[in-house]
């Protein structure tokens, strides 16, 4: 404690509570779009439409509310495992402002209607070239950090939001890659994708996979590698696990994007590629599960009491049955009863509200009460309330999607003794009306949860200020 | 044919595919091998109190790992994934979905063959043959003209009598076998009709189906529609078929709003009926045609009496 530096709180605050913010914007979104399916009649005006809608809730929920939640944590991270504050905090300050304005011109763009038509990358190109302004001021921030750091190890945590950081940036690039086209002025932006055909599927596939992969997957274990054992009190199960599925994970991942593209123009072998490292993938995924979860082994007790713990745990089960599905929904035969079915938005929920939002949920409220000097939230009773909330939300979400998707797909491949089809498509979409509306009341539990929440937060804020700790020096070398 | 534009690509994707899967077992097993000493920490510490144990690798974890491994190499020697080799079971998507066709054929093409040289009308009395259109009808026609074939807009409604293109049973199903394409052009033969004129046309257009027009611009609308747009709908807007709708008819396919009509006439329209002979073959067309022509507009084969009852609108 000889130093008189103290850490970059600021920008970490920022984002902290941005998350929260955007966390609850993103999911209204998410819940008029499932209220839109139900009564389409909701689709009152094309800029508030499912069409334009749907881009915004995947914008919003992946890249405003994870996006804010992974630069909070791995800012905050870096600098107290680097026992160094943040490298260039003008820089850092330039991130938080410049992904705030881009997720505002992503409000605006996505309902007026314009988007690259790239899932997951929808926005055009003035947009991507300030994104990858953001990005590369971020890993500059980042890797300075790790670079001016007082310790000789990098720590876990560092390992896999370094990744995330320099794969996402090279996944923007390369996927975001178009003729830029202004044809009636400055306000009309338009991007040809470099890439024609089955290529572009391809490209937009690996970029798509990857932003799972990478975005959702790495940068997250980054975040509960380091907010895990910290509030589990104990030492990270294995440092050999960490090491292996870390390499296995983002060396993996890299090959699965064409499992989204079975049965169709791409070639059999590029199928046949994706399918079997999607397999391979399970083992790596289930490491980071099995770290996570085990780190608590022999203070399994601290789970009756602490809400945080259980976000935490809770997301780890999450992940480990998201990544059981994924790798069996890869398979071919499996897939072609899977595929264009619900089953597909319930697999991508349990992975994003059971995994991401969760351990982000749990991270964030670590970090508010050290952000703004208090012991701990105003009120564990409300975070407990948001934890159960929030888990039936989720088990609701994903049981009915399950269930719609697995009819839905039986439904479209049953034939009468003549071949021709039992039901035509509109019967199925009759059939879902009951599993959509109690996916609807899901994903209201779950925006309940996160509005609880900001309560929680704005009046830990008003009880405390903000404070900067003070930089640690290392613990002695050994 | 194949996906390499030179033997290069194919040996690039063998070699770096299998030194890949391979490659992660290797991994794995020289990082088993490591020591380790359970229940101990590393001995780095980071953030006060941020540790590692050394704990070995799960061995149930490592045989996971492995069993994914294994099955991967199998599964690239069965089935296409090593370039432009095969597999040993000599699949392909393609093959598979030839054969998954034949077999149907094999199997369901006598049913529908059943009626195939029966006449279209005793084909259209027929229960047994009304139900096999109807499942058809639902599976490859209801995208479009709806489960109960009345249509949307842009998409004819089959039960009616007002046919754009024929309801005898030969002209329904060469609709079906070959499609039909139609397009009225943006602002019919006199491209350099205004504003003002095509809200008189509009204005017209509506007066001859009994809807409400401003009589005055329906006036002047009456002597511009003979040169701008008798050529195809006939000097009294009663259609041609095959080439124009009738206008009279209080059947509208895009809509009878005056916004609507100014809309149709400014930029045009273009439709589509897509060929569904090469697709589903002549028996099931047949049976189609039997179904839709049942449904209440069917018009006899003989050009003389459309004798369908009058449908109410």
């Amino acid at each position: 404690m000889q130093s008189q530096a103290t850490y970059n709180y600021k920008v970490v605050r920022q984002f902290a509570v941005m998350t929260v913010i955007w966390g609850i914007v993103g999911m209204l979104v998410g819940v008029i779009i499932a209220a839109q399916l139900i009564w389409p009649e909701l689709n009152v005006v094309e800029w508030l439409s499912y069409g334009r809608l749907r881009p915004l809730h995947t914008n919003a929920v992946i890249f405003a509310f994870g996006g804010c939640a992974l630069f909070a944590t791995s800012y905050f991270a870096v600098q107290r495992t680097s026992h160094a504050p943040l490298f260039a905090p003008a820089l850092a300050a330039f991130t938080f402002w410049g992904w705030q304005l881009i997720i505002v011109l992503a409000a605006l763009s996505l309902p007026l209607g314009f988007t690259s038509g790239k899932e997951y990358a929808e926005l055009e190109w003035p947009i991507d070239i300030l994104i990858t302004l953001v990005w590369v001021s971020y890993a500059v921030v980042f890797f300075g950090t790790i670079v001016k750091r007082t310790v000789s190890h990098i720590y876990v945590a560092n390992w896999f939001f370094g990744g995330f950081i320099l794969t996402v940036a090279v996944l923007h690039l390369v996927n975001s890659a178009a003729v830029p086209v202004l044809s009636a002025g400055i306000l009309t932006p338009k991007s040809y994708s470099a890439y024609a055909g089955v290529q572009d599927a391809m490209v937009q596939w690996w970029y798509g996979h990857n932003a799972v992969g990478f975005f959702l997957t790495a940068g997250f274990l980054g975040m509960m590698y380091y907010f895990v054992p910290k509030q589990a009190g104990r030492p990270v199960y294995s440092y050999r696990l960490s090491v292996v599925h870390f390499w296995a994970l983002i060396f993996t991942y890299m090959w699965a994007g064409p499992h989204h593209l079975h049965y169709t123009a791409l070639p059999d072998w590029t199928q046949s590629v994706g399918m079997i490292f999607s397999l391979i993938l399970l083992a790596p995924s289930w490491g980071g599960m099995i770290n996570g979860i085990m780190t608590l082994s022999g203070a399994w007790h601290k789970l009756r009491d602490d809400p945080i713990l259980k976000f935490m745990i809770t997301s780890l089960s999450f992940y480990g049955m998201s990544t059981f599905e994924g790798p069996m929904m890869s398979i071919k035969t499996v897939n072609a009863l899977s595929h264009y079915t619900d089953w597909t938005v319930g697999h991508v929920h349990s992975g994003a509200l059971g995994w991401v939002a969760m351990i982000s949920i749990g991270s964030i409220y670590y970090l508010l009460p050290r952000l703004f000097g208090k012991a701990e939230m105003h009120s564990k009773k409300l975070i407990e309330a948001h934890f159960w909330i929030a888990t039936i939300g989720v088990v609701l979400y994903i049981a009915s999607m399950w269930i719609a998707g697995v009819m839905q797909g039986l439904m479209w491949r049953a034939t009468n003794p003549d071949g021709t089809l039992t039901y035509s498509f509109v019967e199925s979409v009759k059939a879902t009306y009951p599993f959509w509306t109690i996916r609807l009341l899901g994903g209201l539990l779950f925006l309940t949860g996160m509005v609880i929440m900001a309560y929680n937060m704005f009046l830990t804020m008003a009880g405390g200020k903000a404070v900067n700790a003070p930089v640690l020096a290392p613990a002695a070398a050994h | 044919m194949s996906d390499f534009v030179s033997g290069f690509w194919n040996i690039y994707v063998v070699g770096i595919v299998l030194v890949s899967v391979v490659g992660c077992g290797v991994f794995l097993w020289t990082q088993s091998t490591a020591v380790h000493v359970e229940g101990q920490t590393t001995g780095h510490v980071w953030d006060e109190d941020l540790q590692e144990f050394s704990n070995p690798l799960p061995s149930w974890w490592r045989w996971l790992f492995y069993i994914t491994i294994v099955f991967s190499l199998f599964y690239l020697a069965m089935y296409p994934g090593l370039g432009t080799y095969q597999g040993q079971f000599k699949w392909s998507s393609t093959g598979q979905y030839d054969g998954e066709i034949k077999k149907a054929d094999e199997q369901y093409g006598p049913i529908f063959k059943k009626f195939q040289s029966q006449d279209i009308m005793a084909v259209a009395a027929n229960s047994e043959a009304k139900e096999m259109g109807q499942r058809l009808f639902l599976t490859y026609c209801s995208q479009c003209h709806g489960s109960d074939a009345k249509g949307g807009r842009g998409f004819p409604n089959l039960t009616d009598s007002d046919w754009l293109f024929g309801g005898a049973p030969d002209q329904i199903k060469e609709s079906i076998l070959k499609g039909r394409d139609a397009m009225m052009p943006a602002k019919g033969v006199k491209p350099d009709l205004n504003g003002d004129q095509i809200k008189d046309l509009a204005n017209y257009v509506r007066s001859l189906s009994g809807l409400a027009s401003d009589s005055i611009r329906a006036q002047r609308g009456k002597e511009l529609f003979a040169p701008a747009c008798g050529a195809c709908h006939g000097p009294d807007g009663k259609g041609t078929l095959a080439l124009a709708p009738n206008l009279t008819d209080k059947v509208w396919l895009y809509g009878s709003s005056e916004d609507t009509i100014v809309e149709t006439i400014t930029k045009g329209r273009t439709n589509r009926m897509p060929a569904f002979g090469e697709f589903l073959g002549d028996a099931k067309v047949h049976l189609l045609t039997a179904y839709v022509y049942g449904l209440g507009g069917g018009e006899k084969a003989a050009p003389a009496a459309a004798a369908a009852p009058a449908e109410k609108k």
